[in-house]
């Protein structure tokens, strides 16, 4: 048969075919001649526990919903750290320091969404209802969602206020038991969040009162859509909001739990801003001319936590010398790839409290051996280093972090072994006390230098579960409680000045690094601001 | 043909049984409560858990046990996701929608692809462009999935941009759920720039439906091949071209016809393949398919989702297996298998 013919007949159809084909394919590449619907994208790292802050601490429900849905009294200034005007216009404080009043703004709306329809705007009721809802054991919503409110708790807010009384429409009183003059910080945190009393009452007539917190409404600058978990969080934004607002559109949280995806989501555009890059991406970051890296000193710390509970780590003379066996600075470039400073004390130098003279360890094996011998230690001594199996800004690879402690501890005739789990698990046994020391961290939620002290050293912290050394010292706590009755910034320093000295003669933990907090995304957009106080905000931002 | 049909229905309803009865035995194989397994409601009250386990005759014999799961599964009630709280039914038949998706367009691709392929290297048998085709297919076919799409991602994602890597769409559009087809749902929503959205969600099918294609095609490819070449060599080939036809006129009067009718069943089996290796990619590409659901499931040891979504996945592979060859014995009598025994 004519072989040649058949094959010019032949294929002819299969090139016509693979031209289609081909022509399809090219008309899609022809990115971004087309105009998308307005919104931002945020990749961000998980799912919300719910969208109320008040219930979880974790930084993935405070991201998505403290600053999107809702507005607190009162904010932080993100340069200066001041307290400034939020939902309350004005405050006064009595001679005392026991009485607050807050003027409230007017015409303040809450979100008008498919679930729910205000018929008034924000008002004292609002305030007295969000504050109610975590102090008042007896209210109706104080057991709705679990009735667990950590932050609230750590801090011991619910046992600070005595009253909080509706004075007329616009004007509340709150009463404290004691003067404290981390209050006014404490009501600008992520956590003291107002929720709508109207809403609230809604739901209870409907018998759905849970709905608060997975269907939320706020004053805040975006309004709630939908969820669906493991993939998305959609809000739309408020068009009432009462501040001025430079992103009109859409706020959308793509919840990608893979850091290496989000980079990729990033590069390709389908991100505008992600969340925590690893340290390891940061040049990739800064390489890429369509991609912007902004760097801030966090206020946080890393260290490592002695469970002082436990023989022999009850001596301080253990525990100082076991802190002279770790060179902090090699830590410094193969753990957080320059991108912390050594930490000596657990205050972070952009804090008031700092105190720049402080010292703590110095690397010295030799004289950590010494010691150690000293006091009863002998050469072969085992025990366990606890890295926490996630990825922190203060600490992010605990794990090669406590293999390389491992080394130095070798040298000083010591066998550590590292210990890691599950996460929740890790955190359950930590807090029954199981562990030898721990690799972990802290990072702040407000401004003030209590929110470091109080949390990660004094007796009840034990309680509540932040106090990881478990170290309990009267003297310590007068000393944090004391600064607390002064309102000048210098009393209260020189107070916090012992508290560090006493840390650092009983060295409870050794603290490691302070790490500056990263935001990347793309060079269209503009109004991201690290806040170091906690979520990020996306009212200023917006895209070309 | 009746008989064909009552054999082939009743094939299916013991299969999909036997399908059922070991998916409800998993919610005793998974560790915990059997009945949280089965419902997915954890820390119900006792009350609650007292009616439940009425409900699902929890005190019964095994069998009236399984009887009533059956009744539910029929109800529609396939229990609740650990993780998420959502009715199952409801979550699955969203995520399976979406991997029949990308792989009825994965094998819409690998038909226009493989199949004028296989032509051109059967009627050129043993010729350079056979070789370099045949060598090309099983390169194709030894590449792994998984490999080929990171590549992919690598190449044409984040070198050059031209395809997004994840998801159907970009999320700035909010397209409402209705038919689980994306570009289906597309077209009867009412979002403003329809065609942009379309547009975008194309370009999301790309990537990941073609590296699923590329083994699919290597394989039809292969099928298509032999199929011609013994086709073209048959006698009823000889004798036309005896006639004097033109090849032309052989090929496509004859040639087409007779080489497809065979191969036709083989082919569209392939879609079983093809929804395996769509699973694959789906988590490569963050497609909200039932494979994707089915891995993030055993990441959270979220047993409700991982019990229905298997007897989904199962379900729907099996019935669409003997759906096929069922048509095929009825349309094809010449396979049919013999009925009584021969001698």
């Amino acid at each position: 048969m004519n072989v040649r013919r058949l094959h010019i007949s032949i294929s002819s159809p299969v090139c016509m075919v693979l031209v289609c084909i081909l022509s399809l394919m090219g008309c899609s590449p022809e990115k971004n001649e087309y105009k998308h619907p307005k919104g931002i994208i945020y990749c961000s790292e998980g799912n919300p526990a719910s969208f109320n802050p008040q219930l979880d601490t974790s930084g993935t429900t405070v991201d998505v919903s403290s600053h999107q849905i809702y507005d607190r009294l009162l904010d932080f200034d993100l340069v200066t750290g001041e307290t400034v005007s939020g939902l309350a216009s004005s405050w006064t404080t009595s001679e005392d320091g026991l009485i607050y009043t807050f003027q409230l703004r007017k015409n303040v709306e809450f979100q008008n969404t498919s679930y729910f329809t205000p018929t008034r705007s924000f008002d004292a009721d609002d305030v007295v209802f969000s504050f109610n809802r975590w102090r008042d054991k007896n209210h109706p919503y104080h057991d709705v969602s679990g009735g667990r409110y950590p932050y609230i708790n750590s801090v011991g807010l619910a046992d600070l206020i005595s009253h909080v009384k509706r004075i007329n429409r616009y004007r509340v009183e709150i009463t404290l038991v004691r003067a404290e003059s981390s209050f006014l910080s404490n009501l600008a945190t992520d956590f003291s969040i107002i929720l709508s009393a109207e809403y609230a009452d809604q739901l209870q007539a409907a018998g759905t009162p849970e709905l608060i917190d997975t269907q939320p409404i706020g004053t805040g600058p975006f309004k709630f859509k939908s969820f669906r978990q493991d993939r998305y969080v959609r809000f739309d934004a408020h068009p009432q909001y009462w501040r001025e607002r430079s992103s009109t559109g859409q706020l959308i949280f793509d919840i990608s739990p893979s850091s290496s995806l989000r980079l990729a989501k990033l590069m390709t555009g389908e991100c505008d801003s992600m969340a925590f890059p690893t340290h390891s991406q940061l040049d990739i970051i800064r390489k890429r001319k369509e991609l912007i890296l902004d760097e801030k000193p966090g206020l946080n710390v890393g260290f490592w936590a002695f469970n002082t509970t436990k023989p022999p780590f009850d001596n301080p003379e253990v525990r100082k010398a076991l802190a002279m066996a770790i060179d902090k600075n090699a830590l410094m470039e193969a753990i957080y790839f320059g991108s912390a400073i050594p930490a000596a004390s657990i205050i972070p130098p952009s804090s008031w409290a700092f105190q720049p003279d402080s010292k703590s360890s110095i690397y010295n094996p030799l004289g950590a051996a010494k010691l150690l011998r000293e006091n009863g230690i002998e050469e072969g001594f085992s025990m366990t280093i606890w890295a926490m199996p996630v990825e922190r800004a203060y600490n992010p690879n605990a794990m090669k972090m406590a293999e390389l402690m491992q080394r130095y501890l070798r040298d000083v005739g010591i066998q550590a072994n590292i210990v890691s789990y599950e996460w929740s698990t890790f955190r359950a046994r930590l807090n029954q006390g199981l562990h030898d020391s721990v690799l972990i961290g802290w990072s702040a939620d407000n401004g003030d230098p209590d929110n470091f002290f109080r949390p990660l050293l004094t007796c009840s912290a034990i309680e509540s579960g932040t106090n990881r050394a478990r170290w309990c010292s009267k003297e310590y706590d007068t000393l944090i409680d004391k600064a607390l009755t002064y309102t000048n910034q210098e009393d209260r320093a020189y107070f916090y000045s012992k508290a560090i000295e006493l840390i650092n003669e009983k060295m409870p933990l050794m603290p490691i690094a302070h790490a500056f907090r990263y935001q990347a995304y793309r060079d269209n957009v503009t109004g991201i601001e690290i806040n170091p106080y906690g979520g990020i905000q996306f009212r200023n931002v917006s895209k070309q | 043909m009746l008989k064909i049909m009552l054999r082939h229905i009743s094939l299916l309803t013991l299969t999909l049984l036997i399908l059922s009865f070991f998916s409800f035995s998993l919610a005793y194989l998974f560790p915990g409560d059997p009945l949280v397994n089965l419902t997915g409601i954890r820390n119900s009250s006792e009350q609650g858990y007292a009616l439940l386990a009425q409900q699902y005759a929890m005190q019964d014999s095994f069998i009236s046990q399984y009887w009533q799961y059956v009744n539910h599964l029929f109800a529609g009630n396939w229990g609740l996701s650990f993780s998420s709280g959502l009715p199952l039914a409801e979550e699955i038949s969203r995520s399976l929608a979406a991997s029949v998706e990308l792989s009825a367009y994965a094998l819409i691709f690998s038909f226009v692809i493989g199949l004028p392929l296989g032509f051109l290297a059967g009627l050129r048998h043993h010729k350079f462009i056979d070789f370099s085709l045949l060598s090309a297919s099983v390169i194709g076919y030894s590449i792994p999935v998984f490999w080929l799409a990171l590549i992919a991602i690598l190449i044409f994602s984040i070198q050059l941009g031209w395809f997004p890597l994840s998801g159907r769409i970009s999320l700035l559009y909010d397209i409402p759920y209705q038919t689980g087809f994306i570009l289906v749902d597309i077209l009867l929503s009412d979002v403003p720039d329809k065609e942009f959205a379309f547009q975008d969600a194309l370009q999301h099918l790309v990537l990941p439906s073609v590296s699923i294609a590329i083994v699919t095609c290597t394989i039809i490819l292969r099928i298509t091949r032999r199929s011609v070449i013994e086709v073209m060599n048959s006698e009823y080939i000889q004798a036309a071209y005896a006639r004097g036809l033109s090849p032309r006129q052989v090929v496509l009067r004859h040639g087409v016809k007779n080489a497809l009718i065979p191969i036709l069943p083989l082919l569209v089996m392939q879609f079983t393949t093809l929804l395996t290796n769509a699973m694959i990619v789906e988590t490569i590409f963050s497609w909200p398919g039932i494979g994707n659901g089915l891995i993030q499931a055993i990441y959270q040891r979220d047993f409700p989702a991982i019990r229905a979504g298997m007897l989904a996945v199962s379900a729907l592979v099996l019935t669409f297996t003997i759906t096929i060859d069922m048509v095929i014995q009825i349309f094809d009598p010449a396979r049919r298998r013999p009925e009584h025994a021969t001698s």
